[in-house]
């Protein structure tokens, strides 16, 4: 991760980020960094820091933290919101800040692929015939091997 | 007997076999009625990240199927647990927020009114089967075995939707339930750490660095087996072990189970029907130690 260059902030985007869900409550932080302490990600790879990334976006500094790989490396374990003395919702504000980035656009391979198994089939892991055989071998019920459902409730209004 | 309407997700019967059939029988030796929800659909949390107004539809598709047979829900699979019971806690008090999502939900013609509890199979063991009646089934006591327990998160966090059952920093439901097995838990600092699992998807160098690190310590405090209760943490350990492995030039060897298969051979349960052999990591040789 670059360095903080101010000259890109975009002070709009914090008072944006306060009326989403998940984020409300961030600008309580006093950054005693007890986030990163506690983070699982941090700690085998420097360029992930909550701390950062809340600041950042309190900043204003929208296109680097929604463009970069660095939020996608949140592994949502709540590590951090439990610990946070001001009970900031950390692991709820990395989620809306990915849903911001995906809607501005940015979506990792990763979860686009898994995005669109869940759209067309229903599940991550689409269950076919020879797992069903397998199923049945062991005494295990038979599960559908195809799902129309997903795909109409995941229709945006 | 109690009835729960038994929610599968996406991996366990695609990849985790062996947690299914060892939560069956250990179910069913209990004295746990588990209805199947043929219908039901992943539980949204890999939608999370993408769209949580999405992933919250489909918990409560998911919800609107288990409020319908009148039962409660129960999970195996931590991640699946946390979706569910965000989203039933969520909209319980919501009544705007449960209309906006009925009204997608009416497109496949199901509605949620809200009233689901949802919970992991091994909270259910804990709080509600309990150590008296469990303990009268142990017959092949696992004396002189240590085991290594991982929580994981989503089992217990976010703490503010789980109504306070256990305790996230000093968790106690799984050790009780293992220490009924006569086996010895052993202490490993990294403990409440993370599995890395979520992270795969994204960069797989990091996950595995981070499931790494509890493999080091469980191995340096010498436990026989590492115990959990959710898929994709078994990913990280068992199917990927042997990736950490050649990855970083170490070597441990060590089995993971699910609890249910922990439980189950203390219930002196065939370790066929408990899907050992299925474990990616061989536990021959510990299940010998154990059965003879």
């Amino acid at each position: 991760m670059s360095g903080i260059d101010l000259e890109m902030a975009d002070p709009g985007f914090r008072q944006a980020l306060l009326s989403e869900e998940g984020a409300e409550n961030i600008a309580a932080c006093f950054m005693c960094r007890t986030c990163t302490a506690s983070c699982p990600i941090s700690h085998v790879d420097k360029r992930f820091n909550p701390l950062r990334v809340i600041r950042m976006a309190l900043y204003g500094l929208r296109e680097q933290v929604l463009q970069s790989d660095f939020i996608w490396l949140c592994s949502s374990c709540y590590a951090c919101q439990e610990r946070c003395p001001q009970g900031v919702s950390i692991t709820e504000f990395m989620t809306a800040l990915k849903n911001l980035a995906v809607r501005a656009g940015h979506v990792p391979a990763g979860a686009r692929v898994q995005m669109d198994l869940i759209t067309r089939e229903g599940r991550i892991y689409p269950i076919d015939e020879f797992d069903n055989k397998k199923r049945n071998k062991l005494g295990l019920p038979s599960l559908p091997t195809s799902c129309e459902k997903a795909a109409v409730l995941l229709c945006e209004d | 007997m109690k009835k729960y309407a038994l929610f599968l997700g996406c991996t366990i019967p695609a990849r985790s076999r062996n947690y299914e059939l060892s939560a069956r029988h250990v179910a069913e030796k209990v004295g746990i009625e588990l209805v199947d929800l043929e219908e039901s659909i992943c539980c949204g949390f890999p939608m999370k990240a993408i769209d949580e107004r999405a992933a919250q539809v489909m918990a409560a598709y998911n919800l609107s199927l288990v409020e319908e047979r009148g039962l409660g829900l129960c999970t195996l699979c931590s991640s699946c647990a946390s979706a569910l019971t965000e989203t039933a806690h969520r909209i319980s008090g919501d009544e705007k927020r449960r209309e906006e999502i009925n009204r997608r939900l009416s497109r496949v013609h199901r509605r949620y009114s809200g009233e689901v509890s949802v919970k992991h199979l091994a909270r259910i063991l804990y709080e509600e089967v309990g150590a008296g009646r469990i303990e009268p089934l142990v017959t092949k006591k696992l004396t002189g075995l240590k085991i290594a327990i991982h929580y994981g998160c989503h089992y217990l966090k976010p703490s503010k939707v789980y109504g306070g059952f256990d305790d996230p920093e000093d968790a106690k439901s799984l050790d009780r339930l293992v220490l009924l097995t006569g086996a010895d838990v052993v202490e490993y600092p990294g403990k409440k750490r993370c599995c890395g699992g979520p992270v795969l998807p994204m960069d797989e160098k990091v996950a595995l660095a981070v499931a790494k690190e509890k493999l080091d310590e469980v191995s340096a405090v010498g436990a026989d087996l590492l115990c959990l209760v959710c898929p994709f943490c078994a990913v990280m350990y068992d199917s990927n072990q042997k990736t950490i492995e050649s990855q970083f030039g170490v070597s441990y060897n060590l089995p993971v189970l699910y609890l249910t298969q922990v439980l189950g051979l203390a219930m002196g349960i065939d370790p066929k029907a408990l899907g050992l052999g299925m474990n990616v990591v061989k536990t021959k040789e510990l299940v010998a130690r154990i059965v003879g």
